[in-house]
């Protein structure tokens, strides 16, 4: 379990200090992906290096498995961070050295030297990110979603339990992106690995994350459970990026529905209740009538889930919302 | 040998161009070696104290760079004629190859030094610190991660130190280390006999061309990014 207890952080520009996280606390816990959003400068950068304390917190502590980070000397704190791999938007891999050098290079940095056991190890890392055929090539005659791969493969070479993804999938395209998160999405399941990941992309949160925190201008103003918060989300930035995420979500939240006769709801169905014909039989039952104005069904991570926006009219509405909310439907009137 | 003889009349000892050839040569060698052992160490000082570095020491940055820039602000031949002593306290003579050698040294290593610093400035950032996330420790990160990484553009800083070296060399026949630069100093220079100038010059000429073709082939060679 990750742990940070009343941490905060401030830079020291020009004698001045820049405040960069407000005081927070925050657990995560072991096996679940966490994510981390938010825009660029709001701190996020900062909150992920405080778990491997490439950044150094201005106050509180930060517990790894009930070791406190924030008291190792040196020496501690690089064995505790052998245990902590790490994979970058850039990718940071050594250009001096081969695919398999570079997959090696934590176990050397950790004093294995017999070159039977390293060769093993790196094999079956790189079996498991896919690039076996490229372990003598350098990086720079791979692409972009080869070289996370190796990253990966790195990242994972002594057995970590904790995985900290900073940006790892913003330089890559989409089709890459989708098959890097698919990757992590396999290593979290297979490895039982703690991913902790900071984006700026709602979608990657929705494939992969199980919980998320969002972070504004330093503060964590909203988390929970992804499809909480993707659902429903309260803050204003939240909303934000949900709407990127949803664009024709978004469009129809604009849409002038003045003219549209009847009461804006919008449902969202989760889990199995997205596979029940409820709303059908709902407005069998209620007499009501209703026009779907715009939705979606997709998946966040492994949950399936809808959300339609209705328009519904006729005397049975508001017994149709009761029977529709006991059928496990979350309701939110949109207007009136 | 005739047609030597009428071209150059007044070379009449071919054997000792040769001499003075592996004097410059071994003279070169040895300085670029102990210009390395020295400003190698020196330049990851430079890099690691400096601002914003993985060991900011600001004081010690500040007067290592400010040693580094005198010596490097002093001509060559005067630097020679003003560490005369501390030559002949380090190796017993001002003379000849051993006594050339501690200030080519002192003359390079700051200039190799500054050399070392920038290539090393070049690594990039992200890489140092995904090698602190992997938990590796200083000496790991210098020896591992920035003197590989930075190699392309340490050969280029040894080429160009081997190449100011040979004109060093030459500046050192002035005062009596011997080699190529003390033939045409006291031949061509002091003896009219130019012949001798046109040999030297053009024996040093191929020197440094060769020294620059070696080094390129390295640097290509190593450069991977």
């Amino acid at each position: 379990m990750i742990r940070f207890v009343d941490v905060h952080k401030s830079y020291r520009v020009d004698g001045r200090d820049i405040p960069a996280l407000q005081p927070f606390s925050l657990e995560i816990a072991d096996g679940e992906v966490f994510g981390i959003i938010g825009l660029s400068g709001a701190g996020k950068s900062t909150l992920i290096r405080l778990i491997n304390l490439l950044e150094r917190p201005s106050g509180g502590s930060i517990f790894i498995n009930d070791v406190e980070m924030t008291a190792l000397a040196e020496p501690a704190l690089r064995a505790q961070r052998r245990k902590i791999g790490m994979i970058f938007q850039h990718f940071n891999l050594l250009a001096s050295q081969t695919v398999a050098d570079n997959v090696a290079f934590p176990m050397r940095l950790a004093g294995e030297r017999d070159p039977a056991v390293l060769r093993a190890r790196v094999d079956e890392l790189l079996a498991r990110v896919g690039l076996t055929a490229h372990a003598n090539k350098y990086p720079s005659q791979l692409s972009g979603g080869q070289k996370q791969r190796v990253g990966i493969a790195r990242a994972l070479a002594n057995r970590p339990s904790i995985l900290l993804c900073d940006e790892a999938t913003s330089a890559l395209d989409p089709q890459t992106t989708a098959s890097v998160l698919d990757l992590l999405a396999e290593i979290n399941r297979e490895l039982k690995l703690t991913i902790v990941l900071i984006t700026h992309e709602m979608d990657v949160v929705r494939r992969v994350c199980d919980r998320v925190a969002v972070l504004d201008a330093g503060v964590i103003v909203e988390r929970g459970a992804v499809a909480d918060v993707f659902l429903h989300p309260q803050h204003a930035t939240t909303k934000r990026f949900v709407n990127e995420a949803l664009p024709e979500e978004a469009a129809s939240e604009l849409a002038p529905f003045a003219q549209v006769p009847g009461r804006i709801l919008r449902l969202s169905f989760r889990g199995d209740t997205t596979l029940t014909p409820a709303l059908g039989r709902v407005a069998r039952e209620t007499g009501i009538d209703f026009n779907i104005l715009a939705g979606r069904i997709d998946r966040i991570k492994d949950l399936p889930y809808g959300q339609l926006t209705l328009a519904m009219q006729g005397a049975g509405v508001d017994t149709a919302l009761v029977a529709l909310r006991e059928a496990g439907i979350e309701i939110e009137e949109l207007s009136r | 040998m005739n047609m030597l003889q009428t071209l150059f009349p007044n070379i009449d000892d071919w054997g000792e161009i040769g001499h003075a050839c592996i004097d410059t040569l071994l003279m070169l060698g040895g300085s670029l070696l102990l210009t390395i052992l020295i400003g190698l160490p020196l330049g990851v000082l430079l890099y690691l104290t400096g601002k914003g570095q993985l060991r900011p020491m600001p004081k010690l940055y500040a007067v290592t760079s400010l040693l580094v820039n005198i010596l490097r602000s002093v001509p060559f031949i005067i630097l020679m004629i003003v560490l005369m002593p501390v030559t002949y306290f380090l190796v017993g003579t001002k003379l000849g190859i051993r006594g050339a050698i501690p200030p080519l040294v002192i003359g390079a290593a700051p200039f190799f030094a500054r050399l070392v610093e920038t290539a090393l400035r070049e690594v990039q950032q992200g890489v140092i610190e995904a090698s602190q996330a992997m938990g590796a420790s200083l000496w790991q990160i210098v020896r591992h991660v920035l003197l590989p990484e930075a190699r392309g553009g340490l050969f280029a800083g040894v080429t160009v130190t081997a190449i100011a070296l040979v004109g060093y060399t030459a500046m050192g026949g002035a005062i009596g280390s011997g080699g190529l630069g003390d033939l045409a100093y006291r031949y061509g220079y002091l003896s009219y006999k130019s012949d001798y100038m046109l040999v030297t010059v053009a024996l040093l000429i191929v020197l440094v061309q060769l020294l620059q073709m070696i080094g390129d082939r390295i640097v290509t060679r190593y450069k991977r990014s």
